[in-house]
């Protein structure tokens, strides 16, 4: 019974690949890897039920499904999810951040195979430096993923993205795959990608996978305006550039199984240079301003089913980002600034099963953290950070309950300096509590329905920059908190006979109220002096709601449609006496449209030909919490479409994909006087040997 | 099946030509805050700068005649110029027919008629900063002067002598570092140096420029970092300095141009100020490491007996709804003062008009940062 479930549970897994957000969500990961000798049935389609393993699902993104949505890079990925905003500077090179649910970019953990990508400096990570290529999977999960074997980390974020890259898959005698890819098309792209996936033996195995990218950048844009009687006022068109990207990537990792466990070790290696292409206002075309990027990460996991009773998982990384950034324009400011960060991370979980359906964890985080810079009088900031969260899960027939505490210590030690000379040393501590606790209930066993509802309280911590960067840090700052209340339910249908191969419906409400949020308020005499502090209030309250259907119109033919739908209003609490007459008090929150949404439809024939379509739509945003017309953005949509034809050629797989993205051509800026692309083209083709 | 296959058509069909409108010029906005005033002052304009990459300078207009106040002027009498007036506004001045704006980050001086806002053309400096008129020239500073990267990368500022005929550089005199507001003085050009891009070490030099060679005579140590100059009726120099933001507060010095000396130090700080006859109206935004807040003010200074005749020239309390002072004006006739609030830099900000005896008459909403007036009409008081 258990071996059939195991199949069964490893074929629900599988059908991830060929659905869009997956009808079935993931399963833990200890899960998976028991029955990885099943997965080489990847091709087959199969639906079949499986209990939830998490109290709420995420929105998932398979590889398959992330090979239709003509994205380059993870950023432009996860526009599909419902719930989530993309702040985009256009362009392949230009800085990409998520947003999740209006609570702000620096609430998002972003977790690349299991560990947290960190960024003390600024607290961003920008997504479209992550490319696509070697990514089996992403994930998002609202709140935390309600699975409590996980490490501390984990508990820390308000929302959570996990990347999780391509693991080795061998077909039945297969020791060795090798993956080389080409992409090229507007923007000048030239992407070339080698991946080779070696099985060392039954247990062992690695991959190595390099990528280059570079684009030029350069597009045309046009921007136009009307009299109020249509006539045209003035149109102008204009190209792009200092867009350009010229970046390296490697990437390697093994993979281990052991007797109820597994271990892998991989290391990342990211070398760029970039133009900022900046903003387009009148009179300055073209901008000069360029950075350089180094970022290294190794590291690794190790966990185990030590009893009935006990499992363990080991995890540890050392990453050292570097950054380089000057403006050489001389209508400016010279700025030519260097930045290093350096942070080891070590983390052990523990999940204790005391009685069937009842677990417990207990997860224990250590992290340092380090940034050093050329900025004058630069303070040379440090964190230790430890983080303890004790975690429990009860399943009671169809109700699931989780609930954890999160402890964060953090210890900041800085300098003060004045004239190159350290005058004072500074050390700060806080402990903070944070819970979060996740319900499902399931009311019947023959329907497939669910409900669910979760809290959550956490905040961010001040970043380096929000603290100590030279001038408008600001020492004294406190945490920025969010509260969650979510509320939802999710229905599927999978009728295993008929037309109908599955339907899927969910929709969740919620509630987030940003507290203490950390802005920049202007300081002292004149203008670009700013210092950060912890005034600003948001409330959100949104709806989202995604849809998707499969159908088997006829034999080997298959088609999906996926629909996310997102209302959200988010406003600004912050400042009661700025209220009416373009005063921000209760005003939507910049660049969070009340209206956002993305249709997917894809239609493939016995995985010989694919066609997809896809539709993002982001309703109308103002730029600033002042919700006046001179504020205002347009909304904008885009249509992407493209066709994909695999055949073989001896025992080499090939797959030719033709793309065009914004297919009408709209000339649109999601960032005000950021113009992003208009109609453009990608070639891609992939040889599997 | 082929219901559904066409309900999904539909509703492809619906998003794909799902409303988007054309963006329109902007339509001025026109606000009635008081009653018609006829004397010879006909109106002023107000500058808003826009915040840095917003591209939202803008032009707003008071006529004394309607007491109508309208929002954003430019676009409407200029409906055909791409982008509108451009980023960053950082000075206004009407010389003869003719207004000049300053748009510092669009690295241009606007050329408009002053009735009508029409364009007449554009003066190309980059990152041009203050500007003055002298019989038949204009001059601007500017910071971006040639780059000598010997030992370290420096760029000194200049001052671009400009005919306003031609609308031509006819002329160029280097001073020192990231250069501000100009004065002159009986034939003489006095800058006040900042060195703001160089902190920490920042200038603390005027440069005198003597007009008929067009050459630097002078530098003339105040103070560091300086901002403003403004001369009185009596050959003194008033002068505002930025401080350090640190432990060096901001302040205004009175430097008197026949005695060669500085004759006085207010010690009240500054961040803005308007002469009016002999009086200075100085406002000012200090931030305090100790309250964690701006502290401001709003002084008078009697340029005639150098002695400061009220900390606060707000008598009503509406000090209070005022976050960020930053423009100062007055009127030379009624001498009404007008105080603009840029709140946080991003949002719409405020002008209040307050009577001569410090009393609010009205306010109205600007656009972004409103820092800078000029006065339409005769504004000679004798």
């Amino acid at each position: 019974m258990k071996r059939f479930l195991a199949i069964l549970l490893s074929l629900t897994v599988l059908c991830q690949a060929v659905t869009a957000t997956g009808i079935n969500d993931s399963v833990p990961e200890r899960r998976v890897n028991s029955v990885d000798s099943m997965q080489y049935l990847e091709n087959v389609i199969v639906y079949g039920r499986k209990p939830y393993a998490e109290v709420i699902p995420a929105q998932v993104l398979s590889a398959k499904t992330l090979e239709g949505l003509n994205s380059h890079s993870v950023a432009d990925a996860i526009r599909y999810f419902s719930g989530v905003q993309l702040k985009d500077y256009g362009g392949v090179g230009g800085i990409k951040t998520v947003d999740i649910r209006s609570m702000g970019t620096n609430h998002m953990g972003v977790f690349y195979d299991g560990i947290q990508l960190g960024n003390a400096q600024n607290g961003q990570i920008d997504l479209g430096k992550f490319s696509l290529d070697n990514i089996e999977e992403i994930s998002l999960y609202n709140g935390q993923k309600s699975d409590i074997f996980q490490p501390a980390r984990d508990y820390g974020s308000a929302g959570t993205i996990y990347l999780r890259t391509r693991k080795p898959k061998f077909n039945d005698g297969k020791r060795d795959n090798i993956n080389f890819t080409m992409r090229t098309g507007s923007f000048d792209l030239v992407n070339p990608s080698l991946r080779w996936e070696h099985k060392l033996n039954r247990s062992v195995s690695f991959t190595l996978n390099a990528e280059y990218t570079y684009a030029s950048g350069q597009y045309h844009f046009r921007y136009r305006k009307k009299f109020s009687d249509g006539t045209l006022a003035w149109d102008t068109t204009a190209l792009r550039r200092n867009g350009d990207v010229h970046a390296w990537r490697a990437e390697g990792a093994v993979f281990g199984a052991i007797p109820d466990g597994k271990w892998n070790a991989k290391f990342y290696y990211y070398d760029s240079e970039r133009g900022i292409p900046g903003a387009i206002v009148n009179n300055v075309w073209k901008n000069s301003q360029r950075q350089w990027d180094r970022n290294f990460f190794t590291q690794g996991g190790w966990q185990k089913k030590v009893s009935e009773h006990y499992e363990a998982m080991v995890n540890a990384k050392y990453a050292r980002d570097y950054m380089h950034y000057v403006n050489p324009d001389t209508t400016l400011m010279l700025i030519d600034n260097k930045f290093w960060q350096d942070e080891i991370y070590v983390s052990s979980a523990n999940k204790f099963t005391i009685v069937r359906d009842w677990d417990v964890n207990l997860s224990i985080d250590y992290k340092w953290n380090h940034l050093n810079s050329t900025l004058v009088n630069f303070s040379y900031p440090t964190r230790h950070t430890g983080l303890a969260a004790l975690a429990t899960a009860y399943t009671l027939g169809g109700f699931k309950a989780q609930a954890s505490l999160l402890y964060t210590m953090v210890n900041d030690l800085h300098e003060s300096r004045n004239a190159g000379q350290t005058i004072a040393h500074h050390s700060q501590w806080m402990h903070k509590f944070t819970p979060a606790a996740f319900f499902s209930y399931a009311p019947w066993v023959q329907h497939d329905l669910n409900f669910r509802a979760f809290y959550k309280r956490i905040f961010r911590m001040p970043t380096f920059n929000d603290l100590y960067y030279t001038d408008i840090g600001n020492a004294s700052l406190k945490p920025e908190y969010v509260d969650q209340y979510n509320l939802g339910f999710q229905y599927q249908l999978m009728p295993e006979e008929g037309i109908f191969a599955g339907f899927k419906i969910s929709a969740d409400a919620y509630y987030n109220h940003v507290t203490d949020k950390i802005i920049a308020v202007p300081k002292g005499t004149g203008q670009y002096r700013w210092m950060m502090m912890n005034i600003g209030k948001v409330k959100i309250r949104g709806v989202d709601v995604t849809a998707r259907t499969s159908l088997r119109p006829m034999r080997d033919v298959r088609l999906d449609l996926n629909l996310n739908y997102t209302y959200q209003r988010a406003q600004d609490y912050s400042k009661p006496d700025d209220y009416g007459d373009g005063g921000t008090y209760k005003g939507q929150i910049a660049y969070i449209p009340w209206h956002s949404g993305s249709a997917v439809f894809h239609a493939s024939w016995r995985d010989v030909v694919e066609l997809n379509y896809s539709f993002i739509y982001v309703g109308e945003r103002y730029h600033t919490s002042s919700n006046i017309p001179a504020n205002h953005e347009q909304p904008w949509y885009t249509h992407d479409i493209s066709a994909h034809y695999t055949f073989g050629v001896g025992k080499t797989r090939i797959k030719v994909t033709g793309e065009v993205n914004n297919l009408f051509n709209q000339y649109y800026d999601v960032i005000q006087n950021y113009p992003m692309p208009g109609r453009n083209f990608k070639i891609i083709l992939k040889f599997d040997i | 099946m082929k219901r559904l296959t066409y309900t999904i058509l539909a509703i492809v069909a619906l998003i794909a030509t799902s409303c988007r409108n054309e963006d329109i010029i902007f339509i001025p906005e026109e606000v009635e805050v008081a009653r018609p005033e006829f004397t010879s002052v006909q109106g002023f304009y107000v500058l808003n700068e826009g915040n840095r990459g917003s591209n939202k300078a803008t032009l707003d207009f008071y006529d004394y005649t309607t007491g109508v106040y309208t929002r954003n002027c430019y676009a409407k009498a200029n409906p055909d110029v791409p982008k509108e007036m451009g980023d960053v506004g950082n000075d206004l001045g009407i010389y003869g027919t003719r207004l000049y704006a300053v748009i510092n980050c669009s690295n241009k001086i606007e050329v408009m008629d002053k009735n009508t806002l029409k364009r007449l053309g554009q003066i190309e400096i980059p990152n041009c900063r203050f500007i003055k008129f002298h019989k038949g020239y204009a001059y601007v500073t500017s910071y971006a002067g040639p780059v000598i990267l010997d030992p370290e990368y420096e760029q000194v500022g200049y001052v671009a002598k400009v005919d306003t005929a031609t609308l031509e550089v006819v002329d160029k005199c280097l001073v020192g570092f990231q250069p501000d507001d100009l004065e002159i003085v009986e034939d003489k050009i006095y800058v006040a140096n900042s060195g703001g891009y160089r902190f920490p070490n920042y200038e603390n030099t005027i440069s005198v420029i003597d007009i008929a060679t067009f050459k630097e005579v002078e530098r003339i140590p105040i103070a560091i970092n300086l901002l403003s100059v403004k001369s009185d009726r009596h050959g003194v120099l008033w002068i505002i300095s930025r401080g350090n933001y640190y432990d060096i507060p901001s302040n205004i010095y009175a430097y008197d141009t026949r005695k060669h000396r500085i004759v006085k130090k207010m010690d009240i700080p500054a961040s803005a100020c308007w002469m009016d006859g002999d009086s200075l109206y100085v406002v000012s935004t200090q931030w305090s490491y100790v309250t964690m807040s701006n502290e401001v003010s709003y002084a008078i200074i009697n340029t005639e007996t150098q002695q400061l005749v009220t900390r606060n020239f707000i008598t009503d309390g509406t000090d209070k709804l005022i976050q960020i002072p930053y423009g100062i004006a007055v009127n030379p006739i009624t001498k009404d003062i007008f105080v603009t609030d840029a709140k946080d830099y991003i949002s719409p900000g405020r002008l209040y008009c307050f009577g001569k005896d410090g009393v609010l008459k009205w306010d109205v909403r600007t656009g972004d940062i409103p820092g800078h007036f000029v006065f339409l009409g005769d504004t000679k008081t004798e």
